[in-house]
């Protein structure tokens, strides 16, 4: 993947505040023509990050380069990389078509009316050319500032949170569209996001930020079935954590003592080597099952978790129950509706699980870290964006 | 009590207050727009059907004066005092531009430049109200008469020199010129041109800024591109809020010029005051207006800042 000549590559990069460190001595590769999402918390750096390959914030330290050439010192104006802004930025007194002509005429780039129009084609807004972006609804301003800036085909184009401001409904048809854009003028993307439905959907890489450092790097499946941290386990999707003892250690399997009951886990996904482990299991991995009544196939005691069920919510195509252990943590398991009946609160059950969906992680990380609280912001964020 | 009159005025009796309730609401912009259309019938409408009337009598102050349609009133004032029109309207459109090219960086910094000072740059910039225009344009005349420190200085630095070649003083001094008039309009209403461009800076969201940098614009051409059309609707005001009283004016004229310096405020005081010929002093009144008018007009068209006002 490295070296082409249009990789992204942030070496060493960071940004201090004062005595805030925003980002904190980041490396990365960002290959040519990839979606890439910076993924994390509001107060992780993403957004820093962003804004100095644009050239809008300066390094406190290390170098931005993009293929062979070293970017660091470049004015932002002379920057092959163009960038979408959170609020659109568009400039109010001039029409549509002004705006998305406006980087061109800097350059004094020809064929002007052919590239502006066929920016406008790509996001489908050629009949609001002569408008004000006043007289445009939010999605509509969101394409301007996307053909705004693809229209001068920087190597990089830089996304900051470009859905932010639109409802759900038009943000999950925005990245349906974002993403058809990218394959079809195939440049480099950079996409920043607090949102991870939405990184995980467009973006082929995600880097998960906290506290200004990446705590993973892969495709979305990889981070979502095998996260490294608390953090990713929990800011992507949702986890069970529950305390665990590795017993024994061979090649290729754990064996692991959880609240009592001996399980298993692939070596390769526990990426530890200490005793103490946190033992995940994501919800729609765990199988619910109530107990039979004579007790004859006790599940649990093989290769599962005995709990009662405090909590039932019934969400349509699946149902949530949060399980209590006797130890009286709570987990959560999904289980589709597919036709075997919903079990009420207060019946105890089986919680089952394949061993190789299961994966450990250091305990001496917070087991709630990274977790979302109800209004989808994450908890202990910093107050910088 | 009966009610007869079905105009939306009529009195609301007890029985029909809930059905007149949207009536009354109806009727609040027109009550809150009262006082004001009031004060502008009498001390605007009135004096001004009054004024023109004026200018179109003919008679004498002890005669009594008679409404003739003496149009010709008219052609008279403007031939005899066309140089004074002409240098009211040359003077104001250079004390305009003065304060232009002043206020423009003074506000542009205030506005992006000092950060927590902002305030008390603000306060410095209203500070000469506290005084009163005639006192501080006495004040001028004190400093720049005789033989003080600014005119040493104008002397020594060739900015005397300077302005004797373009004729804005004859001598070599500063009081009593073209150049004591220009500088005192300037002063006079610096601060009616910086608030407005102030208010329009102000209000220009920085990251277009940033976004004009993103899009290949150097800083220069940023400003050209976008916060110069973006403070156009100051720029429109302030200019207007100095051009017009600037045009107007009588008081620099006459406290820091000479008689060659004589502006058309001046004109129509003398007229009015001294030489009591309120045909002519009416005429010239009107016309003074209306040709403000018809240039804020073309002005503000040409200009073409109506979305963004």
């Amino acid at each position: 993947m490295a070296g082409h000549e249009g990789d992204l590559r942030l070496s060493g990069l960071t940004k201090r505040f004062g005595s805030f460190t925003a980002v904190d001595n980041l490396d990365l590769v960002i290959p040519e023509g990839s979606f890439f999402a910076l993924l994390g918390p509001s107060g992780c750096g993403k957004t820093t990050t962003l804004r100095m390959v644009a050239g809008l914030e300066e390094p406190t330290a290390g170098t931005i380069s993009i293929g062979t050439e070293d970017i660091t010192d470049t004015k932002p104006y002379r920057r092959p990389v163009n960038t979408v802004f959170q609020n659109y930025a568009l400039f109010p007194h001039l029409d549509i078509w002004e705006n998305v002509a406006f980087g061109l005429r800097r350059r004094a780039v020809p064929d002007l009316k052919t590239k502006v129009g066929e920016a406008l084609e790509l996001v489908e807004l050629a009949h609001l050319a002569k408008r004000r972006p006043s007289q445009l609804s939010g999605g509509q301003q969101q394409r301007v500032a996307l053909a705004r800036a693809i229209v001068n085909r920087p190597m990089v184009l830089l996304l900051d949170e470009p859905l932010g401001a639109l409802d759900l409904k038009l943000r999950r048809q925005m990245q349906i569209e974002l993403k058809r854009i990218q394959t079809e003028v195939g440049l480099t993307f950079v996409h920043v996001t607090h949102d991870q439905e939405e990184a995980m959907t467009m973006a082929d890489t995600i880097a998960v930020m906290n506290d200004g450092r990446i705590e993973q790097l892969g495709g979305p499946t990889d981070l979502y079935e095998s996260p490294v941290s608390t953090f990713v386990a929990n800011f992507l999707g949702q986890s069970n954590l529950v305390r665990a003892r590795v017993t024994s250690r061979a090649a290729d399997v754990l064996d692991v003592e959880v609240e009592g009951h001996s399980l298993t886990l692939p070596a390769a996904r526990c990426v530890t080597t200490s005793e103490d482990i946190w033992f995940g299991v994501r919800p729609e991995k765990l199988s619910v099952s109530p107990v039979a009544a004579d007790c004859s196939s006790n599940l649990a005691a093989a290769r599962g978790l005995r709990g009662v069920i405090t909590d039932t919510s019934f969400i349509g195509i699946s149902t949530q129950y949060v399980v209590r252990l006797p130890s009286g943590q709570d987990l959560m398991a999904v289980r589709q509706n597919d036709g075997a009946g919903i079990l009420r609160p207060g019946e105890t059950v089986d919680l089952t699980w394949e061993p190789r969906f299961a994966f450990g992680l250091d305990a001496s990380q917070d087991a709630h870290a990274g977790s979302q609280v109800e209004d989808g912001d994450p908890v202990g964020a910093g107050a910088r964006g | 009590m009966t009610v007869t009159d079905q105009s939306p005025l009529a009195p609301v009796s007890a029985g029909t207050a809930v059905a007149d309730r949207p009536a009354r609401r109806r009727l609040t912009p027109y009550v809150l727009l009262l006082p004001g259309v009031a004060w502008l019938a009498i001390f605007f409408v009135v004096p001004m059907l009054f004024l023109a009337s004026q200018s179109l009598q003919q008679g004498t102050l002890e005669t009594g004066y008679s409404l003739t349609w003496h149009v010709a009133t008219y052609a008279d004032a403007l031939s005899t005092f066309s140089s004074q029109f002409l240098r009211s309207f040359m003077y104001a459109g250079i004390a305009t531009v003065l304060a232009l090219l002043i206020g423009y960086p003074l506000a542009y910094t205030i506005a992006f430049k000092v950060g927590r000072w902002k305030n008390l740059l603000l306060v410095l910039v209203i500070a000469p109200f506290f005084t009163s225009f005639l006192i501080r344009t006495l004040a001028w005349q004190t400093i720049l008469s005789g033989q003080g420190p600014v005119v040493a200085f104008f002397q020594k630095s060739g900015l005397m020199a300077l302005l004797r070649a373009v004729h804005l003083v004859n001598s070599d001094q500063l009081l009593s010129t073209p150049f004591a008039v220009i500088m005192g309009l300037t002063y006079n209403f610096l601060p009616f041109m910086t608030l407005p461009l102030y208010a329009s800076l102000e209000r220009i969201d920085l990251r277009l800024l940033e976004a004009g940098s993103d899009l290949y614009a150097k800083p220069f051409t940023a400003f050209r591109k976008v916060t110069w059309p973006l403070s156009l609707p100051g720029v429109v005001a302030g200019t207007l809020l100095t051009f017009i009283p600037a045009a107007g004016d009588y008081i620099n004229s006459k406290l820091l010029g000479n008689p060659n310096t004589t502006m058309i405020g001046q004109v129509i005081d003398g007229q009015f005051l001294r030489v009591l010929d309120y045909p002519t002093a009416a005429a010239l009144s009107f016309s003074l207006m209306v040709t403000i008018v018809v240039l804020v007009v073309v002005y503000v068209r040409r200009a073409g800042t109506e979305e963004l006002v």
